[in-house]
């Protein structure tokens, strides 16, 4: 306990502490919820003419199902991800798992995946091009949140509605930040595909790490 | 609270005994609980049948409506009362506006401005009925304001008539009861919070662009209000009624929200 040798203070648990695996898979429903809700919306009035979602993917029966789920899991996602967002903050998860983030990296790890040479055993460490998806796709639904407000109370919100261009063209913001959200989604699980034991981890919460553990891997 | 009841233009005479109501508060509260409670479960259970559709059932109904009330309660608690929505140049006015009901333009049933009344329920001193001719003869105010669907689409119309607030201090309105309840000639119903009702963007309109207003669009008389969803502005209207108890509106029985601001 009082073993002086061991300089760092680190604690000890699982890669996925229980609290974080739960916030993910209530944020993956609420996106769920969202998204589908969201194109039962669109099919609607439609911004693209070519653009319908087909009946089977969107959620709710009529046009008024869709709008009381996107309300409803609108407060789902903000309240969950106000938590996800103050404990990656607060006990330095970001920092330690997602930063720094350097464009060398990003670059060197990008020719290691296009040449089949990249990396994956270790489940503990992000490489830069999956700090990068995290990050990003953590902007953009904050993002989604806001042009969402604007979308809900364009009048009430109308200073920064015509910041942003106006009613259709923050409508058109939403449908951008949802169609990158589908596309990280897409990457997200056929990686998580590619090697299984992520999404084991992301249910039992993984190996026991400390919280030194990051920097004590070598660069590779 | 102790307000006498007034005669509804919207029930029949023959109410529901209130008493009974009262009786059974409790039980109905419980109920809401327990659909809160079943509707979570549900909430599970659906995501677990992606692709079955789940939504339309009572239980998931009685779950996202009680939320949809919540949604009501957040949206008067960030009402701005007197902020002015952007108006436009009479040059980006849409002419004609854009149709929309719960039926097709053909079907819609022209009101005869002659024989038509407007009248006057619940707490309003003065409920004498007005006629087309008189309304028309009120000050006007001038709104070119958006109009957004809730379905998406939106445009900006040029509508004139009489403010709402001014109308309501005209006929002797209590303007602290809670709702300002239309009736349409086409069975339509709706609800306005008074908060809305007063905003000084919220006229009884009389016409579009300097002309009386159209048939399809609510002659004689129709809401247009700068802080709701168009569904909001009842049109064709004929009675008003002035209550704090809440009448249900055409969509909001639908499951459409009822506060439905913007
Ligand atoms: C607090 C969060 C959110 C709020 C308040 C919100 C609000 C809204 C509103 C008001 C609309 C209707 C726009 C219209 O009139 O057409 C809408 C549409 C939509 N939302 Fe959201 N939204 C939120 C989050 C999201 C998220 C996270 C996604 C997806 C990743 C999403 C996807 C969509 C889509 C696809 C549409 C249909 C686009 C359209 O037709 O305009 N929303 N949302």
């Amino acid at each position: 306990m009082s073993d002086s040798f061991t300089v760092k203070s680190t604690r000890r648990h699982r890669l996925h502490p229980a609290g974080l695996r739960a916030m993910h898979w209530i944020n993956a429903l609420a996106m769920i919820a969202l998204i589908m809700s969201g194109w039962k919306i669109y099919n609607d009035e439609v911004l693209f003419g070519w653009l319908h979602f087909p009946e089977a993917v969107t959620l709710g029966v009529w046009a008024q199902h869709g709008l009381q789920w996107h309300f409803f899991a609108m407060w789902i996602l903000m309240v969950n991800g106000a938590f996800y967002l103050a404990y990656g903050l607060w006990t330095g998860r970001f920092r330690r798992k997602l930063l720094p983030i350097w464009p060398r990296e990003v670059i060197a790890t990008v020719r290691e995946a296009l040449t089949f040479k990249l990396a994956h055993d270790d489940i503990t460490h992000y490489n830069a091009v999956q700090k990068v998806l995290y990050v990003g796709v953590m902007l953009v639904i904050v993002l989604q949140v806001v042009t969402g407000w604007l979308l809900w109370k364009p009048i009430q919100f109308s200073e920064a509605v015509a910041l942003l261009g106006g009613f259709q063209a923050v409508r058109l913001f939403h449908f951008i930040g949802m169609a990158a959200i589908v596309g990280f989604l897409v990457v997200h699980v056929a990686l998580a595909l590619l090697v299984p034991k992520t999404i084991g981890a992301m249910v039992t919460g993984g190996p026991i790490v400390d919280d030194a553990t990051p920097e004590a891997v070598p660069a590779e | 609270m102790a307000r006498s009841p007034s005669p509804s233009i919207f029930r029949p005479k023959q109410g529901v005994d209130q008493s009974l109501i009262e009786d059974n508060k409790k039980l109905v509260q419980d109920i809401n609980r327990r659909g809160l409670l079943r509707g979570t479960l549900s909430l599970g259970a659906l995501t677990m049948l992606t692709g079955c559709n789940v939504s339309d059932t009572d239980t998931m109904q009685s779950f996202l409506r009680t939320i949809s009330a919540f949604n009501d309660k957040v949206q008067e608690a960030i009402f701005r009362p007197n902020h002015l929505a952007p108006t436009y140049s009479v040059d980006q006015v849409a002419k004609p506006p854009r149709f929309n009901a719960y039926y097709d333009v053909e079907d819609v049933k022209p009101v005869d401005g002659a024989s038509w009344k407007l009248e006057l329920a619940g707490l309003i001193q003065d409920k004498r009925p007005w006629t087309a001719q008189q309304i028309y003869q009120l000050p006007e105010q001038e709104l070119i304001v958006r109009h957004i669907c809730v379905e998406g689409w939106d445009y900006i119309g040029q509508w004139e008539g009489v403010n709402l607030g001014q109308f309501l201090k005209r006929i002797g309105a209590d303007t602290t009861a809670k709702y300002v309840s239309f009736k349409c000639a086409d069975d339509y119903t709706e609800t306005l919070d008074m908060a809305t009702a007063l905003h000084p963007q919220t006229i009884l309109a009389t016409k579009y662009a300097h002309d009386p207003i159209t048939d399809p669009f609510g002659f004689p008389l129709r809401l247009r209000t700068a802080t709701k969803l168009g569904f909001k502005n009842a049109k064709w209207i004929t009675a008003m009624e002035v209550t704090n108890t809440f009448i249900p509106t055409f969509w909001s029985k639908q499951g459409f929200n009822w506060f439905a601001g913007i």
